[in-house]
């Protein structure tokens, strides 16, 4: 008993140094919570079946990302409590003189892990629960979905799963405290603190060696995903800049330590102003402990900036997509005339007809339910390929994208077709002379490689005809209705010309002839029923309609959204802390520096000034390379986000920067009161 | 002569009214510029209140203190900062050295508070430097340092802001005799040559009897003082020692 209330004594007494480690723990359990919970959130919703089909996949993604979490969490938990334990050596030296057995010490914090996990977990939850009601709101949004009721719901099965998982953590936090406990000799305990700092300054020039080599390789590894990106041409060459990076980085931090005092000292008139010769050295003294942590800070604030970022951005564009690329409620397609004897008879027999004559043999008049019809088919021929198209330029460029299907044959179309779809879509129609042609794309990279070729005015033979591009580049447009920017080009061509050709698919693009969604929704089920049962049994015709993008875009989009709130919420957070904690720690270190300072007569707001640019020094100083690397990082993942769309870039950018200062600087801020806490004067 | 410092009936409770104690008790002394002036006592006599209350670190519960003519006593917040990098230097037992400075960097601090230019530190630094015999450490760490060297260098702090007083706080606490009588002897040269008013506290008659003057506290109260005069440094130690024996208790330990 006598333990316990000495560990809540403890506890009491060193609350100042465990605000911030309480503060995290609980942040960490709320949301480890609501991510957790959002199944449950869903059941005051009203959404369709396929709706929760991907919400379930979603939660289910979700709690596998948890596992992942909870390792960081686990992390950062065991590493701070380490921390504090280390502070408090001195303590535990006594008890050991006045004769407490170490397996005494070890009850002692145990107790006192037992009380701070089992209070962050009650206010966490808590704090989750309020949360979560919130998160329903955002869910709802996000699917667009109608909340029929409000009702505040606590999801049992997430409070068990956080209860588990950080219950696994707080033990291993026990085990970890007896272990060093018990390792630990008592004279290292009673002098830990004595010994003294040594303080080594590093030689100038081989920290600027260090320093322009560094910079060299983080250059080359920014070059390596911008500009020279296509050198990794194979998925596994990522790691060279990733591992160049993180090298480069922990290189920079240590040079620059050394660089940045040496600089500062040879500028007299600012070193030797007011403190700054002392908020210097507390930076440098520090640093050359601390370049790893800053390493691992920066890296993680990196992948925080890059992941919120382009997480946001991907449901950006997904939702400004969908009215741009989706503009009609369906599409049918089937492939025309197949040879191949593999198909079965019907088939191939049913590739002979139209996508009309097939819906009507199954009882599906395309007049009775759909408007807008436009019917067309698309041409091949085996002579137009990728190659051919790009005719003089192709060496050039199949030097840098090795892995592009240069013979696969081109789409071809009637202008006319076009046109007609063109109008029900609202794009841009074109005319052509006889012997013309032009290409429409919407896939950037496609069309920045087939401009290379127009602007070089290839020609393309078709029946021995040769036929000129009418424009020096590719024309925006689509055929296929989708959520992405695919298409990777059309070939437009006069009318009489693809008669010639043999017609490679048939389509019919539409809108449905009722106005409500439930009815409109009926319809689609109705066509997907036909298209389900005779797939590749009687006919290879398939469906893409309004309605199943919009539900793979949104739930792609919230997957990905969430997915990257939960990540990025968690390392920031998980930065923010070890930051915090270090500074904190060294706060308490610092009392009697700062007391110094005002026995010679500083005043408390030079001194606050001086404890402020300390922390800030340490706070910006990984972020402001962690935001040099995102710059670059970003421009990597649109280039691979490509497909996505990047519309939304900005704003998410500027999202990612709300939360970056909200959670980052709210640490900050947090970290600068209770260090001036800490070295108030009594 | 002026009178750098003027104590008028101070005293310091601790405590609440059932149980109160008298740490200073009724305190009235002066020194003139120019003097050096030891305080003695044993432990508990309330000489290290004393000097905390005139380096406003601790506030008198009556009473006034005078430095320079003004009353600190009146003094607050940034007044108070600007007294004690302007008029104070404070010599440590512990040194108090900051150790992520160089010893250069320690004293060129108390300069740069008080936002002198770097041509200018440097130049007292070094001057500073060569009076106290540390010019050899300046770009050392207090870690690399002897006692007696961060003692020094402590000193060199304190002084080089020309305070109008010294306040010394058992400097001689933590160093072995030789460093202690090296230092006691550069803090003779501070007060002939450079004129420094100090005032040290300190149990130990050895360091007393650098002194031009020393003030015996007991319980609170002045119990006696006595002045060097034309004795030489034995003699007014001998003298020191009879009050020390006179005092009884723990100062006998100083024997």
């Amino acid at each position: 008993m006598m333990l316990c209330k000495l560990s809540l004594k403890n506890i009491k007494k060193s609350f100042k140094d465990y605000a911030i480690y309480f503060f995290t723990l609980i942040l960490g359990v709320a949301i480890f919570y609501v991510f957790n919970a959002i199944d449950s959130q869903t059941v005051m919703m009203d959404v369709t079946s396929s709706t929760y089909e991907i919400i379930k996949l979603m939660t289910n993604m979700l709690s596998g990302v948890s596992v992942f979490v909870s390792f960081i969490l686990g992390f950062l938990v065991i590493y701070a409590s380490r921390f504090l334990i280390k502070r408090r050596n001195k303590e535990f030296g006594i008890y050991l003189t006045l004769g407490m057995s170490k397996r005494k010490i070890s009850l002692v914090l145990f107790f006192e892990t037992l009380f701070i996990g089992i209070i962050s977990l009650i206010i966490g939850l808590g704090l989750g629960a309020v949360l979560s009601q919130f998160m329903s709101l955002l869910v709802a949004n996000m699917f667009d979905a109608n909340m029929t009721k409000f009702t505040f719901i606590f999801s049992g099965s997430a409070c068990i799963k956080t209860i588990v998982y950080f219950g696994i953590m707080y033990l291993l936090v026990m085990i970890f405290n007896t272990i060093n406990i018990s390792k630990c000799k008592l004279i290292e305990l009673l002098y830990a603190r004595k010994k003294a700092e040594r303080i080594k300054l590093k030689n100038p020039l081989f920290c600027t060696i260090i320093f322009i080599i560094s910079s060299i390789v983080l250059g080359y590894a920014y070059y390596l995903v911008t500009a020279g990106f296509v050198k990794l041409d194979t998925a596994d060459k990522i790691y060279i800049p990733i591992v160049m990076g993180i090298v480069s980085t922990f290189f920079l931090f240590w040079s620059l330590s050394g660089l940045l005092l040496k600089i500062f000292m040879s500028m007299k008139n600012i070193y030797y102003k007011g403190l700054n010769c002392f908020t210097l050295r507390q930076f440098s003294s520090k640093i050359n402990t601390t370049v790893f942590s800053m390493t691992v800070i920066c890296l993680m604030l990196f992948i925080t900036i890059c992941v919120l970022s382009s997480a946001l951005s991907i449901k950006n564009s997904m939702t400004a997509n969908l009215n741009e690329l989706a503009p009609v409620d369906v599409q049918l397609t089937k492939p025309l005339h197949i040879m191949d004897e593999s198909s079965n008879e019907e088939i191939i027999l049913d590739s002979k007809i139209s996508v009309r004559q097939t819906l009507l043999k199954n009882d599906f008049n395309i007049d009775e339910y759909l408007k807008d019809v436009v019917e067309f088919n698309t041409y091949s021929s085996n002579d137009i390929t990728l190659r051919s198209t790009l005719g003089s330029r192709l060496d050039k460029i199949t030097n840098q994208y090795k892995y592009l299907r240069y013979d696969s044959t081109e789409t071809i179309m009637k202008i006319s077709d076009y046109n007609k779809i063109a109008k029900v879509y609202g794009n841009r129609e074109y005319t052509l002379k006889d012997n013309e042609y032009l290409i429409v794309a919407d896939f950037d990279s496609m069309i920045s490689i087939r401009n290379e070729a127009l602007k070089a005015g290839e020609t393309i033979v078709i029946n021995n005809q040769i036929f000129y591009p009418k424009y020096k580049e590719c024309k925006d447009g689509f055929i296929e209705i989708s959520s992405n920017h695919v298409n990777d080009g059309v070939i437009l061509v006069p009318d009489e010309v693809a008669d010639n050709l043999k017609a490679d698919h048939n389509s019919i693009v539409a809108n449905y002839k009722k106005k409500s969604d439930k009815e409109k929704e009926k319809i689609n089920e109705k066509l997907n029923k036909i298209i389900e049962t005779t797939w590749n049994k009687t006919s290879l015709t398939s469906l893409n309609s309004k309605i199943y993008i919009a539900e793979a875009s949104i739930g792609l989009g919230a997957l990905v959204t969430f997915i990257g709130l939960y990540l990025g919420i968690v390392f920031l957070i998980s930065s923010a802390a070890i930051l915090a904690l270090k500074e904190l720690s060294e706060s308490s270190d610092n009392k009697n520096r700062f007391t110094m300072l005002r026995r010679l007569g500083a005043d408390e707001k030079v001194i606050n000034k001086a404890l402020f640019r300390q922390i800030g020094i340490f706070f910006m100083f990984p972020l402001l390379l962690a935001i040099l690397h995102s710059i670059f990082g970003l421009k990597f993942s649109t280039m691979i986000l490509e497909t996505f769309g990047t519309d939304g870039l900005l704003s998410s950018i500027i999202m990612t920067a709300v939360f970056l200062v909200v959670i980052y600087g709210g640490y900050f801020l947090l970290t600068y009161i209770c260090s001036k806490n800490i070295i108030k004067e009594r | 002569m002026k009178n750098i410092l003027k104590l008028e009936k101070i005293e310091k409770y601790y405590g609440n009214k059932s149980s109160l104690t008298k740490a200073i008790n009724n305190i009235s002394f002066d020194v003139f510029e120019g003097e050096f002036v030891a305080i003695m006592g044993s432990s508990g006599s309330g000489k290290t209140t004393l000097l905390n209350c005139i380096s406003t670190i601790d506030r008198v519960t009556s009473g006034h203190i005078y430095v320079n003519g003004e009353d600190i006593t009146k003094l607050k917040g940034n007044h108070l900062n600007k007294f004690r990098r302007e008029e104070l230097g404070f010599i440590f037992q512990d040194f108090n050295l900051l150790d992520t400075l160089t010893a250069y960097e320690n004293i060129a601090l108390a300069l740069s508070i008080q936002n002198v230019d770097a041509k200018e530190i440097d130049k007292r630094v070094k001057e500073v430097a060569r009076d106290l015999d540390i010019k050899g450490v300046l770009e050392k760490y207090p870690y690399q340092m002897s006692g007696g060297q961060k003692q020094r260098v402590a000193s060199a702090r304190a002084i080089i802001t020309n305070p109008k007083l010294v306040l010394a706080d058992e400097p001689t606490g933590a160093l072995d005799s030789k460093s202690s009588k090296m230092l006691l002897e550069r803090f003779n040269y501070l007060n002939n040559e450079l004129k420094a008013t100090i005032l040290m506290v300190t149990h130990d008659a050895f360091t007393a009897s650098y002194a031009s003057r020393v003030i015996f506290i007991k319980d609170g109260k002045i119990f006696n003082e006595i002045n060097r005069g034309d004795d030489t440094r034995k003699e007014f130690f001998d003298k020191i020692i009879d009050v020390v024996t006179l005092l009884g208790g723990d100062l006998n330990d100083a024997l």
